[in-house]
């Protein structure tokens, strides 16, 4: 399905395993899984199924027991820790449920923060007035430019997450990956989140990937993945929403 | 750049942390006022030994010493050369001083001391700690008309603490002798008057206060004072003794049997240390048990093999104080040529007098212990000791070094505390932020820079505390005595009492060196206590942090 366009993160057979003394807590048991440029997926699934794991894997917060992960055709699993601190910082923008900002920082130093991390203190100098710009930038357009010097105690959830969206964006990441950045908000501040989404993978072609558990926020996407048993279920339900995402597909390219 | 913004973001969070600061602060500035006293008193001792004892000590191990000192003080001069710049011989013997303070005898353990007085000086700071202006310039052992100094000449301040000094020397032992007389006469016309009676029995007046045991005791004992053979202070002190006869002691009191008139003259001079003769009273003021003029009997032991113990008649010319209380309590010096004759340390045969050792002053610069190991060489080691002033105060030197290390130690387990307080509040920070430290992961942070922030923190509190504390301490150290006497203003008492220490102020020296391992030690510790939980931070799993609630 994603012969058109080049896949952005090629996922093969993917395990994650889980020790606790004796037993062994296989939650990944090998999953493919391919992300299209400028594709929108959401991946539902079972509470516990593993989609934050695999998540997480994808961002290179954790490391696979097996399997690969290609990112632009490269592999990105087994690099030394440098590497894949400098991978993080550049090419994936995390959005999690629980916003996970700051609180000591304002929402604009919140935003710059992945910059801060990149550069020292004499580049961050150097810098700084452009950062400043990018990420006031982006907050003004997410609708928070006069809540610039507010702590994160101080914003709604739902601005708190506009905050994260910005400070995942803010390094002009090559995929966005969003952990279920709803289920902390009422109905109608996540649709505002998932608006924002959607219009940041029209506008902009960024690729996203979504956990969600919410059937209705996962159908906003271009393809569901449904995880099952440590897989990809290619369960029949699932069939009707890959004509959908087959026919986003479509007007994509058309 | 996080890092900066962090640490400055936390230290303005986490007031707790400032608790460290503070601990860190108290234990660096008490070590810098520690050892900033503990080296005042150190130097002020040192610089006081060294005073009181000259550069080089040129000894012989026996209590009898050796022949012709002449003889030895120029060989010496040719093996070290240019350092020596002055030599004088001393005679030192273990005695006893004993002195009637209102009709009871005092006897004090002592260290007899003959030395040359013309040229004792000039190899030490004897002659500065004198209490009579015209012995501190020349000492002479005959005794002052008057003079002595009232006010300590040694102390900053101008207060007369020494009132009873005022009438020492002859004027007082005129008094004394016509006290004394008078009070003879009174005895022998009551006794007179009385006849075979009991005097107390007839004459109930007499034998009230008037009539004590004191007075009666005293008055016997003056007796027997003026029976005891005179020598003059000329004669005393004069080096060309007459011929050597077959009993030294007949020749060390020359003019046994002829009357003396102790209103006109006196005996051999003495020099005791102040301590041996007075005490300080609470008011600050020495009060006197002996004072120039009044004479003393030493009992000292004979050159000869056994030594025999004999006694003799002083008069007390002068006071020596080098606030070394361990010297002024002990020291008595008297002219060399009067002791070696009385202690028959004089040759009947060759006329040649015996010292038992040879106090040398080197140039200043000079390698004390390099000229000290050259006499060692010249002189064979089972006759003759050669040690420094260092050497001979090794133990004392060394106790205060240790009594310094100690301390310094203990001192340090306050920082040691501040470090493990350090220690518990970043572990507590590493906990409460254990998400945080997840985040700044998932945004790209290395394990070393989250490892960073914690040691950077760490290093902040160490410089802030150290820092806050040299202020604190140096401040402290340089005022101590106005702070002193600030709190002895408020509190009325007194909290450095020169009775003790004889000195006047306290003595407080700052070493760089020293300050400098006293911050680099307090710094050490703060950012030491921070390496574990550092670690802890860097080592954190990113996932399970962002899970941490
Ligand atoms: N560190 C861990 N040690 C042991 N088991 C773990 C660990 N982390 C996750 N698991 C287990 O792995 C499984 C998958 O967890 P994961 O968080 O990926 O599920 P999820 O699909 O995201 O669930 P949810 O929808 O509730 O967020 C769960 O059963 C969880 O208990
Ligand atoms: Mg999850």
């Amino acid at each position: 399905m994603t012969e058109t366009s080049p896949a952005i993160l090629r996922v093969r057979d993917l395990r994650k395993n889980y020790r606790s003394g004796e037993t062994t807590l296989e939650v990944l048991r090998g999953v493919d899984f391919d992300l299209a440029a400028g594709e929108f997926v959401s991946i539902v699934g079972q509470s516990g199924s593993g989609k934050s794991t695999l998540l997480h894997l994808m961002g290179l917060l954790d490391a696979a027991d097996a399997g690969s992960i290609e990112l632009d055709g490269t592999r990105i699993d087994g690099l030394s820790s440098a590497r894949r601190d400098r991978l993080r910082n550049t090419c994936v923008g995390m959005v999690f449920q629980s916003y996970h900002l700051l609180p000591e920082l304002d929402a604009l130093e919140n935003v710059l923060a992945p910059l801060m991390v990149r550069y020292g203190v004499l580049e961050w100098l150097r810098v700084r007035h452009q950062a400043r710009d990018t990420a006031r930038a982006l907050l003004d357009r997410f609708g928070l430019g006069s809540r610039l010097r507010h702590k994160p105690r101080q914003l709604s959830g739902g601005e708190m997450q506009r905050v994260a969206i910005a400070r995942a964006l803010v390094t002009r990441p090559r995929v966005l990956l969003a952990d279920e950045p709803t289920g902390n908000l009422d109905e109608a501040t996540g649709a505002g989140i998932l608006e924002t989404l959607c219009e940041l993978n029209h506008a902009d072609g960024l690729s996203i990937v979504l956990v969600t558990h919410d059937a209705a926020v996962a159908r906003r996407a271009d393809r569901i993945v449904r995880l099952a048993a440590g897989r990809v279920d290619d369960a029949p339900q699932a069939l009707d929403q890959s004509a959908h995402a087959g026919q986003a597909a479509r007007r994509k390219a058309g | 750049m996080y890092k900066l913004l962090l640490c400055w973001r936390y230290l303005r969070t986490r007031w707790i942390a400032l608790a460290s600061i503070v601990s860190v602060t108290l234990g660096v500035a008490t070590m810098i006022v520690v050892n900033a006293v503990m080296a005042g008193f150190s130097y002020e001792m040192q610089t006081r030994i060294h005073g009181i004892l000259s550069d080089l000590v040129f000894e012989s191990h026996s209590l009898s010493g050796f022949q012709d000192p002449q003889w030895h003080m120029d060989e010496i001069k040719r093996a070290a050369g240019d350092d020596i710049v002055g030599m004088t011989p001393t005679v030192a013997v273990p005695a006893m001083l004993n002195f009637q303070v209102r009709g009871q005898w005092i006897t004090r353990q002592i260290m007899l001391i003959g030395i040359d007085e013309t040229t004792h000086a000039k190899v030490s700071d004897f002659g500065r700690y004198l209490q009579h202006p015209g012995n501190r310039g020349q000492l002479s052992f005959a005794l002052r008309d008057g003079g002595y100094d009232t006010i300590d000449s040694q102390s900053d301040t101008k207060a007369v603490t020494r009132p009873a000094l005022e009438g020492a020397g002859w004027p007082h032992r005129r008094m004394r002798v016509e006290r004394e007389r008078v009070w003879r006469e009174k005895l022998e016309a009551d006794r007179r008057a009385g006849g075979a009676a009991d005097p107390a029995a007839t004459d109930p007046a007499a034998s009230g206060p008037s009539r004590s045991v004191d007075q009666q005791v005293d008055a016997v004992l003056a007796a027997t004072t003026t029976d005891a053979s005179p020598v003059a202070a000329e004669a005393a002190a004069d080096p060309a003794a007459p011929p050597a006869t077959a009993d030294p002691f007949r020749q060390a009191r020359p003019e046994e049997g002829t009357k003396m008139d102790p209103a006109r003259e006196q005996f051999t001079g003495i020099v005791p240390g102040l301590g041996l003769a007075s005490f300080r009273d609470n008011a600050g003021t020495d009060r006197f048990l002996v004072l120039p003029g009044d004479d003393v009997k030493i009992t000292f032991p004979t050159s000869g093999t056994p030594p025999k113990a004999v006694s003799d008649t002083f008069t007390v010319v002068d006071f020596y104080e080098s606030k070394m209380s361990e010297y002024d309590s002990n020291f008595v010096f008297v002219p060399i040529a009067a002791l070696q004759r009385m202690r028959g340390m004089i040759d009947p045969q060759s006329g040649l007098a015996s010292v038992n050792s040879i106090q040398i002053k080197l140039r200043e610069g000079a390698d004390l212990d390099r000229v000290r190991d050259t006499l060692r060489k010249v002189f064979p080691a089972d006759l003759y000791a050669v040690s420094t002033w260092r050497d001979k105060q090794g133990p004392l030197l060394a106790a205060v070094d240790m009594e310094m290390s100690v301390l310094n130690i203990l001192l340090f387990l306050i920082i040691a505390v501040a470090g493990f307080g350090i220690l518990a509040i970043f572990f507590m920070i590493v906990v409460e932020k254990t998400r945080d430290i997840g985040i700044l992961k998932s945004l790209g942070a290395s394990a070393g820079g989250i490892g960073g922030i914690f040691l950077g923190y760490g290093l902040f509190l160490g410089i802030v505390g150290a820092g806050a504390g040299l202020a604190l301490g140096l401040s402290i150290a340089w005022n101590i005595n106005t702070i002193r006497a600030g709190v002895e203003w408020c509190t009325g008492e007194r909290v450095f009492d020169p009775s003790i220490y004889y000195f006047y102020r306290i003595p407080s020296i700052v070493h760089p060196f020293t300050v400098l391992w006293i911050i680099v030690g307090a710094v050490g510790i703060a950012v030491g206590s921070s390496v574990l939980p550092a670690l802890r931070a860097a080592r954190l799993h990113p996932v399970e942090a962002l899970r941490h609630d």
